[in-house]
């Protein structure tokens, strides 16, 4: 039993901090917000130079072969300094359902363009109506002769704003609500009938509702099986999910950081504030909502990459509730301690405080995955 | 990263289920399900099984009887057997003034008390608390003055877990007024059969009396009882609070709650199907075993990271959490029984009652257990206690 990085995860963790380091400070990062264009391209060239966007890949690809844990190595890091690069969406979920599922054509086609650096890509799999439900799709893809027609709507889709290409899931079978009759289709961006309302999410990530209208895709945009998409869904949204819980623990930290220092710093009556019996165990309390989530990182992590449905759900889901609970209560706490400072937009707590929402509300939020980790562990 | 138990560590773990299978007493872990009260016998009984083993005192140094196990296999031998329904070990001789004699005592010390506890013929209760002192406990009153060869000691101690059937008391008692509180306490070793002793129960909320007082009265301890140094006291009692390793979080228990609560759920019914059918119920037992199967991680981490270095927040962080879930899941499985919670049963708590006890089987223990289960949170270093500790480390100020 080992909860350690390896020397390797160690020295990648530390040249990914240095980076983040030196790119972005607060001000850079707003202006990247504020201005445009949501992200730093420059920021995502040095990722592919450092082999970020080659991690999860097989080497044979050009890829670094690493593991689901790799993949949290990289998000703690992600979370802790508010990187905005598309990293989730192109790397972990897009990559993620190429390598379960890609043709050797798409990953060949695919996975050397997203390596090095000159493809973005997003999965499309909620919809305005279907909350968190990836099985309740309306959006519909149609056969006409070699080609699909594909309608409908995809919701607050992560990094949807700047991929070039959708992987986006479509009905081709079965009714409105099911796990069967799901397929995978892989879009371009700017095809013919795909029109999107592009958005900066609350910490300042770009997502979109993306529309589609009489879409035509070739049968080769089919990604993985006909009609047979559920399994490879659930896994890219469990690794999805993985990823971003681990984005929101290196946030946690950071939200701990800046209420230990504060209490250290912060007088009233006449002694810095952290001499309060009070607020001293409010910190207790967040500091110990921490480690607790640590530990289900590792474990969540540890288990995205497996096909064990179940146990990698049950994990996934189990760091979800955790952090969506303990660590939403610790940033309620953060503000309060806080006090005032911690209500102006200029200091940068509110900023870890919205990475962290970003994390527990998408691909399902508490009641999603308590509802979840009960029927994987209590129905038979 | 590797969260899996390495095959050494699973070897041992078959061959702890293997002595379980063969040398636990099956009455006991009958009684555990059912949630009966033992009896001191019971305890001898299955630290007999283990001393015959050599497993009666694994955190002990080889040369006394150790087992040299790591924190991860001592660990694992908990979990082991709590899955069997044995009695937590009683840990006044072997885990708390053992490892003090052993650490600080003197030869003729350890010759007497070691192979007593480990045979059985001391049994021991821990003095430590008082009515005046109790999460302050450097504030202790009692004291012991030399007199000639012997110390007289004149106090009384409260919270006495196993006083009615301990014939040993190993004390905190007051030896210098003089000094800060910290500095005048020493570390006494009292027969209980000295004139001057005596042991009161106290009936708690739920119904038992698992604690007493214990009154000293002139009570004449020869000189050479005592532990260590004159006035070194407070140094070997935190030594032997933070002497716990394995155990702070409770893991195995856990499991065994849960299994007894998942049990219950499928017995109760509500809206005519199974409790845990039930969104609602399923949404509470997931949150718990969420937060179950995080401490174990966390416990793991601790094991696996500190080793037996010091544990340092961490095991007040591990305390806090499975202190709380154990009166969770006391909490739950109470809900989950309904109104036949209410009845005040304590008949068929004992382990010789014949009668007809009101409601379902699993009925009878469950308002006992939870109201029992308040004490976790303040005993061994109440929950505020912890997190001064927690916060005293991290903020220094």
């Amino acid at each position: 039993m080992d909860f350690g990085y390896s020397e390797e995860q160690v020295l990648f963790s530390n040249s990914l901090q240095k980076l983040l380091s030196d790119s972005y400070n607060v001000d850079v990062r707003r202006a990247l917000v504020e201005d445009g264009p949501g992200y730093s391209e420059d920021v995502w060239k040095a990722f592919a130079e450092m082999g970020l966007l080659a991690l999860p890949f097989p080497e044979d690809m050009g890829g670094l072969d690493g593991t689901s844990v790799d993949t949290m190595v990289v998000a703690i890091e992600l979370g802790r300094h508010l990187a905005l690069e598309p990293y989730v969406p192109t790397v972990v979920m897009a990559g993620g359902a190429l390598k379960l599922a890609g043709t050797d054509a798409q990953k060949t086609d695919l996975i050397e363009k997203i390596i090095s650096g000159d493809l973005k890509m997003a999965v499309a799999l909620t919809e305005p109506g279907s909350r968190f439900d990836m099985a309740d799709v309306t959006t519909r893809a149609t056969a006409d002769g070699d080609d699909y027609i594909i309608s409908g709507s995809k919701s607050v889709v992560l990094g949807g704003d700047l991929a070039d290409k959708i992987i986006v899931s479509a009905r081709t079978s079965g009714d409105t609500h099911g796990e069967g009759g799901l397929t995978l289709f892989i879009v371009d961006a700017d095809a013919d009938g795909v029109s999107r309302e592009t958005y900066a999410l609350l910490d300042g990530r770009g997502g979109a509702d993306i529309h589609f209208e009489n879409v035509r895709v070739p049968a080769s945009a089919v990604l993985g099986t006909l009609d047979q998409a559920w399994s490879v869904m659930e896994h890219v949204a469990d690794q999805a999910s993985a990823a971003l819980c681990a984005e929101s623990l290196g946030a946690f930290a950071k939200v701990n950081e800046l209420t230990l220092e504060y209490l250290k710093v912060r007088e009233q009556f006449g002694r810095p504030i952290g001499k309060f019996q009070v607020l001293q165990h409010h910190m207790a309390d967040m500091v110990i909502e921490y480690e607790h989530a640590q530990s289900l990182v590792c474990q969540s992590s540890m288990l995205a990459d497996s096909v064990d449905a179940v146990e990698r759900g049950k994990a996934v889901s189990s760091t979800k509730v955790y952090l969506g609970e303990g660590g939403h209560k610790s940033c309620q706490s953060a503000i309060q301690m806080h006090g005032g400072i911690g209500m102006t937009a200029e200091y940068e707590l509110g900023d870890f405080v919205k990475r962290m929402a970003i994390s527990e509300v998408l691909f399902g939020d508490v009641d999603h995955h308590l509802v979840r980790f009960g029927k994987l562990s209590y129905l038979d | 990263m590797d969260l899996n138990y390495s095959a050494e560590d699973e070897a041992f773990r078959q061959e702890v289920r293997t002595f379980l299978e063969e040398k636990f007493p099956k009455d006991i872990g009958d009684k555990t399900r059912a949630g009966k009260r033992y009896s001191n016998i019971d305890n001898g009984r299955w630290q007999a099984a283990l001393y015959e083993n050599g497993w009666d005192v694994p955190s002990w140094p080889v040369e006394h009887g150790g087992t040299n196990w790591t924190p991860v296999q001592a660990d694992i031998f908990d979990e082991e057997c709590f899955a069997v329904g044995a009695p937590r070990m009683v840990p006044f001789g072997t885990r708390l003034v053992g490892p003090v004699i052993i650490n600080f005592g003197s030869d003729a010390q350890k010759k007497k008390y070691l192979p007593a506890i480990r045979n059985g013929d001391h049994f021991w209760c821990q003095g430590f608390s008082e009515p005046g002192a109790g999460s302050d406990l450097a504030s202790l009153k009692t004291r012991a003055v030399l007199d000639g060869d012997e110390w007289v000691v004149n106090g009384q101690k409260t919270w006495t877990s196993s006083a009615q059937y301990a014939n040993w008391i190993f004390c905190l008692v007051r030896t210098n007024t003089e000094v800060k509180n910290q500095e005048g306490i020493s570390f006494l070793l009292i027969d209980m059969a000295t004139p001057g002793v005596t042991v009161r129960p106290i009936v708690l909320i739920s119904g038992e009396a698992p604690v007493n007082e214990v009154f000293l009265e002139d009570v004449r301890v020869p000189k050479e009882n005592l532990v260590g140094e004159v006035d070194m006291g407070w140094t070997y009692a935190k030594f032997l609070l933070g002497n716990e390793r394995t155990g702070i979080a409770g893991v195995g228990a856990g499991k065994a709650d849960l299994v007894e609560l998942k049990r219950i759920a499928r017995v109760e019914r509500k809206n005519g199907k199974p409790m845990i059918e039930d969104p609602l119920f399923q949404a509470r037992l997931a949150r718990l075993e969420i937060d179950l199967k995080a401490l174990e991680l966390t416990n793991m981490r601790m094991l696996s990271e500190v080793g037996d270095g010091n544990p340092g927040a961490f095991a007040s962080m591990l305390k806090i959490r499975g202190s709380e879930l154990q009166q969770r899941f006391s909490e739950l499985q109470m809900e989950a029984t309904g109104a036949y919670a209410l009845p005040w049963q304590q008949g068929p708590l004992e382990a010789d009652w014949n009668g007809k006890a009101v409601g379902p089987d699993h009925a009878a223990p469950r308002a006992p257990l939870y109201y029992d289960r308040r004490k976790t949170t303040i005993y061994g270093g109440s929950t505020e206690v912890q997190k001064n500790i927690i916060t005293k480390a991290l903020l220094g100020l």
